[in-house]
């Protein structure tokens, strides 16, 4: 688009020549694509697709799953050792399972909106 | 009145009228607003926000002293509509944000709206009460009981007058019904109904029926690998209670027609632009989503939103829209780095005025659109402290792509992509306005004269 036409005063109607215009627009928009590729090489090629969808229906802090808290399990009674001294370390990234007892209780805000003020 | 919005030829000026929330820089995340919306008589204006609080305001009554302006909105109840839940078979928070409010049409002294989170629709009655029964048989005025022995007169308790109390209480609670996260709710027009959309289900609930709700839409694949698009917002037609439309994150969409069968996934029109294959570019698909749609009150057009561009359908044409207009066509030069910030994800909604000559929609830095259709015009404004003068009168913005800025316009790297106007809201019969920044409400109005 033209810097001039930045407001434009109509709206988008199929100019004398609108396949400039198309053109125009793909190709900011395969520049665009290019520099995203060139930072992040292993993007996929389906981008629209069913990764990007079910990341959208996954939405929310998984903590855990059956799988997780039984592996957990496992490892403290081969172990033996993590439940007293975890506490005292500070945790890892990834190192501690949560458990429903962990998880900080979320509580709804106890004041009111500011929008009420 | 309802003219253009403003500049040039059309004779709508808009000012100031209130802002609401902290004006401080620190935002909690409870206060970040997700949803406004207006009651069909524009006298009760809603907000929800992420902390699963909504707020009500109620327009005050015209004084007869200045009967040229327009009553100030001021809280009339709130309270909190949902809470953080935790949903112990999928080890999942479940947020308390507030996605949608939406009035059911008023039959009776009380108010009635539905709120939702994204998984649990409430619906709840805001009554006032002005009147309390004193003069109990058993009871001392503060409530505590009498020894019954002491009593020897009988006597009716009267209803004397007391300070107006706005009670906000749920009445139903519809839950259970959405495996995926609830992102519309719609009441329909035959005032029974109304439906609820998530990813991938719609559902039709009666309003009074809290253990059943049935199915109406279903894009689930057999086989989650096939999974290409889901819907991203439902909403039944504005007087045909048997015509709902869902939009979906490949730009299309589909009306259905109850009438025609129990299970609607055989859409009765489809709505979709041509697009040249070869034309298409990473980008094409996330930036055709569309994040809203909204019936015109006069129920022959439908608006979409779609990450940089507004259209209008309609209902009798499904190869193309009537009209689109750009909402920020500048932005198409920096998608890369709207898609590394997850900008690129905004779900911006939209609305009509209330004779469907114009639309309004939000974008980045606090800015937000008009587009008037008649008179074939745009505008664009700014919702800032700088422009919180009483009545001030809204300067339009311009924003300058080219490498010659003039005086007053803002180049498009200046932008600030964390300032967004997501929700807007149009008063349904007079120009006034509610536009939410991150955490605060403004509202505008066109000059009196």
């Amino acid at each position: 688009m033209s810097e001039d036409n930045v407001e434009a005063r109509t709206p988008e109607e199929a100019p004398a020549d609108g396949t400039e215009v198309q053109e125009t627009i793909i190709n900011l928009e395969k520049a665009e694509e290019a520099k995203l590729k060139a930072r992040y090489p292993n993007l996929g090629h389906k981008p629209g697709g069913s990764d990007l969808l079910r990341k959208r229906l996954q939405k929310g802090q998984k903590y855990f799953d059956s799988g997780d808290y039984n592996m957990a399990k496992a490892k403290i009674t081969n172990k033996q050792l993590p439940t007293a001294a975890a506490p005292e370390k500070s945790e890892i990234t990834g190192d501690h399972i949560p458990t429903p007892q962990d998880l900080p209780p979320r509580k709804p805000p106890l004041v009111a909106s500011k929008l009420a003020g | 009145m309802m003219a253009g919005p403003g500049g040039g030829s059309s004779d709508v000026q808009w000012c100031f009228s209130q802002v609401k929330g902290a004006m401080d820089d620190d935002v909690a995340e409870a206060d970040i607003i997700s949803t406004v919306e207006f009651n069909q008589s524009g006298e009760l204006l809603a907000t929800g926000d992420k902390g699963g609080r909504v707020v009500i305001f109620q327009q005050e009554p015209e004084s007869k002293s200045q009967p040229l302006r327009r009553g100030e909105y001021n809280v009339y109840s709130t309270f909190q509509s949902h809470e953080p839940e935790f949903d112990y078979l999928k080890s999942l928070e479940i947020e308390e944000k507030i996605n949608k409010i939406r009035w059911l049409p008023q039959k009776n002294a009380a108010h009635f709206l539905l709120s939702t989170n994204d998984k649990t629709i409430k619906l709840w009655k805001i009554s006032e009460r002005d009147k309390r029964p004193e003069g109990y048989n058993l009871k001392e005025e503060d409530g505590r009981y009498k020894d019954p022995s002491t009593v020897t007169t009988l006597r009716v308790p009267v209803l004397m007058p007391m300070d107006l109390m706005v009670e906000a209480s749920p009445r139903r609670v519809f839950a259970n019904a959405h495996t995926y996260h609830i992102n519309s709710i719609s009441i329909n027009s035959d005032c029974e109904t109304y439906l609820s959309a998530d990813d991938l289900r719609i559902n039709l609930w009666h309003q009074e029926i809290t253990d059943r709700s049935f199915n109406i839409v279903d894009i689930k694949p057999a086989n989650m690998e096939d999974l290409t698009e889901v819907i991203t917002a439902a909403e039944f037609h504005p007087n045909q209670c048997n015509t709902f439309v869902y939009s979906s994150s490949k730009g299309t969409i589909r009306l259905c027609d109850m009438r025609a069968s129990a299970l609607c996934d055989k859409h009765t029109k489809m709505f979709e632009e041509p697009e040249d294959p070869n034309n298409r570019s990473f980008f094409s698909e996330i930036i055709s989503s569309i994040s809203d749609v909204k019936f015109s009150n006069n129920g022959r057009y439908m608006m979409t939103r779609d990450y940089l561009s507004i259209k209008i359908w309609d209902l009798c044409m499904e190869t193309r829209p009537v009209e689109t207009y750009q909402v920020h066509e500048y932005l198409r030069s920096k998608l890369c780095s709207l898609y590394e910030n997850d900008c690129i994800f905004d779900k911006f909604e939209c609305c009509w005025n209330g004779n469907d000559s114009v639309v309004m929609t939000g974008s980045y830095n606090n800015f937000f659109r008009m587009f008037d259709r008649g008179y074939q015009q745009d505008v664009t404004y700014e919702a800032s402290r700088e422009n919180s003068r009483p009545r001030s009168i809204l300067k339009p913005r311009k924003i300058s792509t080219g490498g010659k800025r003039k005086k007053d316009e803002i180049s498009v790297d200046s932008l600030d992509f964390s300032k967004k106007i997501i929700h807007t809201a149009w008063h349904p019969l007079d120009n006034i306005i509610a536009v939410a920044t991150t955490n605060n409400l403004y509202i505008f109005q066109d000059k009196l004269n």
